[in-house]
Formats: C-alpha cells, sequence, structure tokens
C-alpha cells in the first residue's frame, strides 16, 4: 500500500475534523449563548432541533443531505451559481455535512459552560461598562474555555470518526472525500485485510494522541 | 434640592407575586440609605435604576438627564448608565487578578471624572492584594475589591445592595471603617441598600423606608429615624441619630465630653478626636425617662428633653419622642411606666442615655 | 381440551420438521429476482425461503464468521471460488447463474436526445458515477470499459464511487452525478424514472460480470436447498433472470 493511500485519507480525515471544528466554534457559540440566555418559549424547540442529529441515524442526515446539497437542492443550487461547481462529492460538501452531523457536540457543551455562571458576571461586567458584546469576549469567553475544550475536542473526535454522512454524500473521491474511515470499509470490504489493519491502527494512534493532547492542556490550564 | 440636580426616581414594577411603586427624589451627594424588611423592593428598585430590570413603566432622570421615560420610549442600555454597582456577593471575574478586576470599568468608560486609583486603592487597603487571584481571597477582601471595582469604573453615583449581608460580623466589622472613610472621602454619591438599621444609621445621610414595594418615608437621616409611624422604625430596631463636637477627652476615665444642641454628653473613647463633629447612635431600647433627676446613678448622660410625641409599639412598650436642644431622639418604655409617670406630650423630663454607639 | 392442544403443537412440530425452510443470501443487485424466485419456488414445491440481501462482500464476510445461509448467490465469481477454496462452500456445486452487463445511463435533461457516449469525452464539471473498482464486480467491470475504450484519462478526475451499485444508481437518479455506469438489470427496473440517453456496454470491453452461486457447507445434506439450485437451473428460473435484464450462457 503506497504511503499516498495511508497518509491521504488519513490527512483528508484531520482537515476535515479541523476545518469542521473552527467552523463549529463560530456558528454554535451564538446558538449555545442565545440558549443559555433566553427564557424563550422557543427554546426547547430550538434545542431539539439541535439535538436531532444524536438521535438521526447518519443514513438519514446523508439522504436528505444529498438532496439538499444536490445540484437542484435548495443549498446546493445556490452553490453551484456562487462557484460554478457542485457541493456534492466535494470537501466543502464534507464540511457542511460534518457541521450538521457534530452540531450537537459544539451546541451542548458550550451552552453548558455558559449556563453555569448564569447572569451575575455579565450583571456585573454591564454595570461596569461592558457592552453586551465586550461582556461577552471579556468576561464569558474566558470564564468558558474548559467549555471550549470540551467542544472542541467532542467536535473534533466524532468528525474524525465519521462514517456514515460521508459515504451517503462523499462519493469516496480519492484525495477528496475519501476519509479515513472510508478507506478503512473499503479495504475490508476487499479483502485487504492487512491494509484494513494499518490503517485503523494509523487511525487510532492519530485520534489518541490528539485527545490525550487537549486533556492534557485541560488539566495544566486546571493546575494554573 | 435644585429641580435639575439629585436623581429622580418613579417606578412602577408589576409581577406576579410583587408589586413596586416609587416616586422618590435622591440627593446626589452623600450616602442614601434605602431600608427595610426583606421582600420590600429595595433590591428591585436599585436593579431598575441600574438597568437590570425593566420597570412596567417609570422615569428616570439624573442630574437633569433622561436615562428612561417610558413614555417617551427612552431607555439607556445598562452599560451606558454611569453607575458602579456593588452586588450582595462580590462576583468578581475568576479569570482576571485583582488588579484586572479593579481596571475593568477604567477602561470602558469616559473619564471627566477620572478617579484616581491610587487614591481608591488606599482608600480600601487594597495594596497588598493587588496581585493575587480571586480565589486567594477572603470574603471580606473579595467584597472590598468589589466596591474599588464599582468606584474605579468612573460612576456618576454607586449602587450598593447589602454589601455586608453575605459577610460574618467579624468580616463586616473589617469593611464598616472602609465605608466610614469612603463616606468621608469619596466624591461619589452612594446609595446603600439595607436591612440593618445600625448600618444605615452608622453610614447614612439621606434615608428612604420602603415596605411591601412603596416608600413609607424618605427624607434627612435623623429626621426619618425619629417618626413614629414607620413600623419598620419601630420595635427593636427604633432609635436615632444625632450629631455633636468633641470637646475635651479625659486620660484617666477613657471619655470624651461631647457638646450637642441639647447639652453635654459623655462618650467612650473617642481621644484624640476633640474638635471633630462625632456621629452618634442612640438605640431607643437604651434610653429611660425620669421626672426627678435621680442621684447617684451609675448612668452618666442625663439630660433635660421635652416629650414631643407618644405611641405604641409592640407588646408592652411605648414609643417616646423627645427634643433635647433641636435634636430628637426616641426612647422605648412601657405602657405601664407611661400611665404611672403620666407621661404626656409636652412634659418635662429627664432622658436618660445610658449607652452610645459612636461612628469611627 | 389440554390433550387436544398438545395434539395440535405436536403436529405443528412434525410438520415443521418434514418442510424445511431454506436461508439464501443474495447480492443487492439480484434482489428483485431473487425474491421472484424464492415466490416461485415456494409455490411449486411448498417449502419456505428466506432471501438475505447485502453487497457480495458483507455476505462473504458473514459466511466466514458463521452466518446461517443455506446458499449464496454471489454478484461475482470470485467469493464463490474462495469459499470453495475455505471448505465453507461444497465443492462441485458452484455455477454461474446469470451474467449481468453495464450501461451508460443518465438522467440529465441536458443530455436528452444526444449521443451519451460522445458525452463521456465532455463531462467538463460533470460527474460520471461507477461503483467502488475494489469492492463492486460493476465497478472494477466500468474501469475495465473505460480503459479499452480510451476515455480513462479524460474521465477519472470526474468519477464519484458509489458504495455499491445501487448507490451508484442513485447518485445518478437524484442528480449528483450526470451519467452513470449501471447494472443493465438495474436500467430494466421499472420503477426506475425515464432516462434522457442510455447506451449498453458492449460486453466485450470488460471482464464478463458472471454471477455464480453455491452451495454452503452447513446446508450440505439439505435436500430443499439442493432442490433450488437444481430450480434456479432450469427454464423457469431463466426466463425470471432475463426477464430482469440478465442473461444466462450455457
Amino acid at each position: 500500500m503506497s504511503t499516498d493511500n495511508l497518509f491521504g485519507p488519513l490527512w483528508l480525515s484531520v482537515q476535515l475534523a479541523g476545518i469542521t471544528t473552527v467552523v463549529l466554534m463560530i456558528v454554535a457559540t451564538p446558538i449555545a449563548w442565545w440558549l443559555a440566555q433566553s427564557a424563550s418559549r422557543w427554546k426547547p424547540v430550538v434545542q431539539a432541533t439541535v439535538a436531532l442529529p444524536i438521535v438521526l441515524p447518519p443514513t438519514v442526515m446523508g439522504f436528505y443531505l444529498l438532496i439538499v446539497l444536490g445540484p437542484s437542492g435548495a443549498i446546493g443550487h445556490w452553490w453551484v451559481e456562487l462557484t460554478g461547481s457542485a457541493l456534492t462529492f466535494s470537501f466543502a460538501g464534507l464540511v457542511i455535512a460534518s457541521c450538521i452531523y457534530s452540531l450537537p457536540f459544539a451546541v451542548q457543551p458550550l451552552a453548558a459552560a455558559f449556563e453555569s455562571f448564569g447572569k451575575a458576571n455579565l450583571e456585573a461586567a454591564w454595570t461596569l461598562g461592558a457592552s453586551r458584546i465586550d461582556a461577552f469576549f471579556s468576561v464569558a469567553l474566558p470564564l468558558s474555555v474548559r467549555g471550549y475544550l470540551s467542544a472542541i475536542v467532542l467536535s473534533f473526535a466524532h468528525t474524525l470518526g465519521e462514517f456514515g454522512v460521508v459515504l451517503m454524500v462523499g462519493g469516496n473521491i480519492p484525495g477528496e472525500t475519501r476519509v479515513i474511515s472510508i478507506a478503512i470499509y473499503d479495504q475490508v470490504e476487499s479483502l485487504n485485510y492487512a491494509a484494513a489493519h494499518r490503517l485503523s491502527a494509523l487511525l487510532l494512534v492519530v485520534a489518541f494522541i490528539a485527545l490525550f493532547g487537549m486533556f492534557f492542556i485541560n488539566r495544566r490550564w486546571r493546575q494554573r | 434640592m435644585s429641580a435639575n440636580s439629585g436623581i429622580r426616581i418613579r417606578y412602577e414594577l408589576q409581577r406576579e407575586d410583587f408589586a413596586l411603586d416609587v416616586d422618590l427624589k435622591l440627593p446626589m451627594r452623600g450616602i442614601t440609605g434605602v431600608y427595610g424588611p426583606s421582600g420590600s423592593g429595595k433590591t428591585s428598585l436599585l436593579r431598575c435604576v441600574a438597568g437590570l430590570e425593566k420597570p412596567t413603566s417609570g422615569q428616570l432622570i439624573v442630574a437633569g438627564d433622561v436615562w428612561q421615560d417610558s413614555s417617551a420610549g427612552t431607555w439607556r442600555a445598562v452599560h451606558e448608565r454611569d453607575v458602579g454597582y456593588v452586588f450582595q456577593e462580590p462576583r468578581l471575574f475568576g479569570h482576571l487578578d485583582v488588579r484586572g478586576n479593579i481596571e475593568f470599568g477604567l477602561r470602558r468608560r469616559e473619564h471627566e471624572r477620572a478617579p484616581d486609583i491610587q487614591h481608591i486603592v488606599s482608600l480600601l487597603g487594597l495594596e497588598r492584594l493587588l496581585e493575587r487571584r480571586t480565589d486567594e481571597l477572603s470574603g471580606g477582601e473579595a467584597q472590598r475589591i468589589a466596591i474599588a471595582r464599582a468606584l474605579l469604573c468612573a460612576p456618576r453615583f454607586v449602587l450598593m445592595d447589602e454589601p455586608l449581608a453575605s459577610l460574618d460580623q467579624a468580616r463586616k466589622d473589617e469593611i464598616l471603617p472602609f465605608l466610614d472613610r469612603l463616606h468621608a472621602e469619596a466624591e461619589v454619591p452612594i446609595i446603600y441598600v439595607s436591612h440593618n438599621i445600625d448600618e444605615v444609621g452608622r453610614l447614612c445621610d439621606y434615608l428612604v423606608v420602603m415596605d411591601h414595594g412603596c416608600v413609607v418615608a424618605d427624607g434627612d437621616l435623623q429626621s426619618v429615624l425619629v417618626r413614629m409611624d414607620v413600623p419598620s422604625l419601630a420595635g427593636t430596631q427604633a432609635g436615632s441619630v444625632i450629631e455633636g463636637q468633641a470637646q475635651a477627652y479625659d486620660e484617666t476615665d477613657d471619655l470624651t465630653r461631647l457638646r450637642f444642641s441639647g447639652g453635654d454628653l459623655w462618650v467612650p473613647g473617642q481621644a484624640d478626636r476633640n474638635g471633630e463633629t462625632l456621629r452618634l447612635r442612640i438605640r431607643a431600647s437604651d434610653v429611660s425617662l425620669c421626672r426627678v433627676m435621680p442621684e447617684q446613678s451609675t448612668i452618666l448622660n442625663i439630660i433635660p428633653a421635652t416629650v414631643e410625641a407618644l405611641q405604641a409599639d409592640h407588646g408592652p412598650s411605648m414609643l417616646v419622642r423627645l427634643v433635647l436642644g433641636i435634636d430628637r431622639i426616641v426612647a422605648r418604655v412601657t405602657r405601664r411606666s407611661v400611665r404611672e409617670l403620666e407621661i404626656k406630650v409636652g412634659d418635662e423630663v429627664y432622658a436618660q442615655i445610658k449607652s452610645v454607639a459612636v461612628r469611627p | 381440551m389440554l390433550r387436544g392442544r398438545l395434539l395440535l403443537f405436536l403436529l405443528l412440530l412434525a410438520e415443521a420438521g418434514n418442510t424445511e425452510s431454506l436461508t439464501v443470501a443474495a447480492a443487492s443487485n439480484f434482489a428483485r429476482p431473487a425474491h421472484e424466485l424464492a415466490e416461485r419456488f415456494e409455490k411449486a414445491s411448498g417449502h419456505d425461503v428466506r432471501i438475505t440481501t447485502a453487497s457480495t462482500g458483507k455476505l462473504y464476510a458473514q459466511i466466514e464468521n458463521g452466518a446461517p445461509f443455506d446458499i449464496l448467490l454471489a454478484a461475482d465469481k470470485e467469493r464463490p471460488l474462495l469459499l470453495e477454496k475455505s471448505g465453507l462452500g461444497v465443492a462441485g456445486t458452484r455455477f454461474t447463474y446469470a451474467v449481468g452487463s453495464l450501461v451508460l445511463w443518465s438522467r440529465d435533461p441536458a443530455l436528452a436526445n444526444s449521443d451519451c457516449k460522445l458525452h463521456l469525452e465532455e463531462l467538463g464539471k460533470k460527474r460520471l458515477a461507477i461503483a467502488n473498482p475494489t469492492t463492486a464486480p460493476y465497478g472494477a467491470a466500468a474501469v475495465q470499459f473505460l480503459q479499452a475504450d480510451g476515455a480513462w484519462e479524460a474521465v477519472q478526475p470526474r468519477l464519484v464511487f458509489g458504495e455499491n451499485i445501487a448507490q451508484t444508481l442513485h447518485f445518478v437518479v437524484s442528480g449528483n452525478a450526470s451519467l452513470g455506469l449501471i447494472a443493465s438489470a438495474q436500467a430494466k427496473d421499472a420503477r426506475l424514472p425515464e432516462s434522457t440517453c442510455h447506451w449498453p456496454v458492449p460486453a466485450s470491453m470488460h471482464q464478463a460480470l458472471e454471477q455464480q452461486a453455491i452451495l454452503l457447507q452447513r446446508a450440505s445434506d439439505n435436500e430443499v436447498a439442493a432442490e433450488f439450485l437444481g430450480y434456479l437451473r432450469g427454464a423457469d428460473a431463466r426466463e425470471v433472470i432475463t426477464a430482469n435484464g440478465y442473461e444466462i450462457h450455457h
């Protein structure tokens, strides 16, 4: 098995997980903030919607994503108009799919972190002249670092192991959408068990190092 | 107070189990106390003034500047109101050290009234604490830092919501002297909410008394305290405040002679305070009356007084308001004594003041 | 009353013993004809036939791990051969029950009334869907055809790989891939929407897509299984198979 086939899918998976995590931190923050601050009666609706990807099988999500991201779909056709190429079977399409798939793993730890310090500190910040946005960045954010760490770890890990959704909408294109989980599946299907072992071991090692690294940093932070 | 100075507050707030209805004008100097039992609406009032809560309808005009007016749809956001707020808990920011906390507001407000950091730090005795982290502080220290933080955001005035409520007596005693100094040296007016009559009597110049969401008395401290028609100022809370000038200190007996409008009083200690104006707080239960000047009594302060008003109090007690010179104090005696001594309004009697608390 | 019930129970038990049921594992692409054949066999013989469908690779893995199948109807030759070699399949029972073929197929409105094959050269930004060549025999055949045709170089960057022939079809039907190399058997399915253009791939341009059957070890004494395999070779079965878009070679 060439190193290309070994590290190629791994690198693709790491890129996908990394970019998805960054996008999710940006997208999940306002959602989680609203959930933590709001007393609106729409709150349970939003909470349930955000939690859906946990409950729905990846095949269901993949199925509908293929429709929505396809060239005639709601999001897909807008993308084609914008860039000229299709969203499905592209890395960008995978990022969008992964963001939806891992959304609850980003939103829930953040919302919990925001809720944990309640309004007390924010009120103090407001009375000291900090606008709502200022208070968010100068007080809420620093106090929620652990929540962010949790959200990052979960989103990254969840996307790294993503299989079902990518299977449905990826198209298994080497170098573009053939992530490591799909590559392993392919090797197993074609009875190349040795290659499957190699890929799996690689993924295990990388995933473990990444997770260990994050928990280690978390511990150091706490001791500070 | 001229029309354009002072804080004009008119609020109506309706909630399920609570209603607030106030119409007040507070001075823009010194310490104004807001006193009342729990649930009387003191905290709600403060929060509305800060903008942390929105009243059903209302108006807030600070020295002519309209901060909110529900009829005109004006609403100035919390962070745009130049107030400092000290909560019951310190609410320090855990991710900043002490210095970071107290300078938080400094960076965010325009400084026409640029406060002097050094001055405030030494006023509250925080020099040694500046580099500490917030989890390394005692309750009292944390609260002092919260007060410094509020003062340093260059506010028009500072709101303090029962700042000593969460502290034990020892911590309270630690902070009170700092609050005394604030009163003397801070140039910022303070609105001080408390359910503790001793704190209020010690620190405030102007007093607002609230009950069940309404203002039942407001005015300068000394005259409000001797009102007989306010339930929360009766019973064991009853008392009065007078001011006098320290004349001479007797080293042998550790007593100071103090002159006030009604005569001379002997108060404990206060060495080196000759010539100063001292504030005295006198509990009503520490004042008794007699018709005839007693001989050979251990009570040092027996002052002629005129009975101005009588009011029945809880249980067997009765409140008697006395005029001494131009000052007024309240005495708490038994109904029986009043009846047996036939004490009536206008009678000349002697007030026996057993003990006095002097503000340091 | 109780004795009556007991008797009934015993009779049913005896019945069950007499009517052995059969479990046939069939490749996904053969699902439709497999069910039809099972129905006909049941009617004719009175025996129960249960059909399980999945990709050949999965079925093979399951058999290796002791899955309770009696017969395997694979989509290729390789897996039945491997089973025979490993002893999991009964020697001498392996035969080709159907031969598949490829068709180039599209639902893209832009390709209507045109020569499908020409579009292979000019895909532009469009996608061509084929089954994964490493796991699906139809995918391997598709690659062979493309290479033989000389279109491989041009087409390669535009390929999307379906996990199996069914997903490949789904990519084309959903409009995500403009063209696809799918099985003729699929194209013949009445439930499929109308194509805008299609072109049957000549069998000479790729390896034969021989689908082989084999009797599995656990059913080596199962008479019904042997009966079914015999039925599969018969005229009635062949009719069903060809009607579904496969060929039979002798």
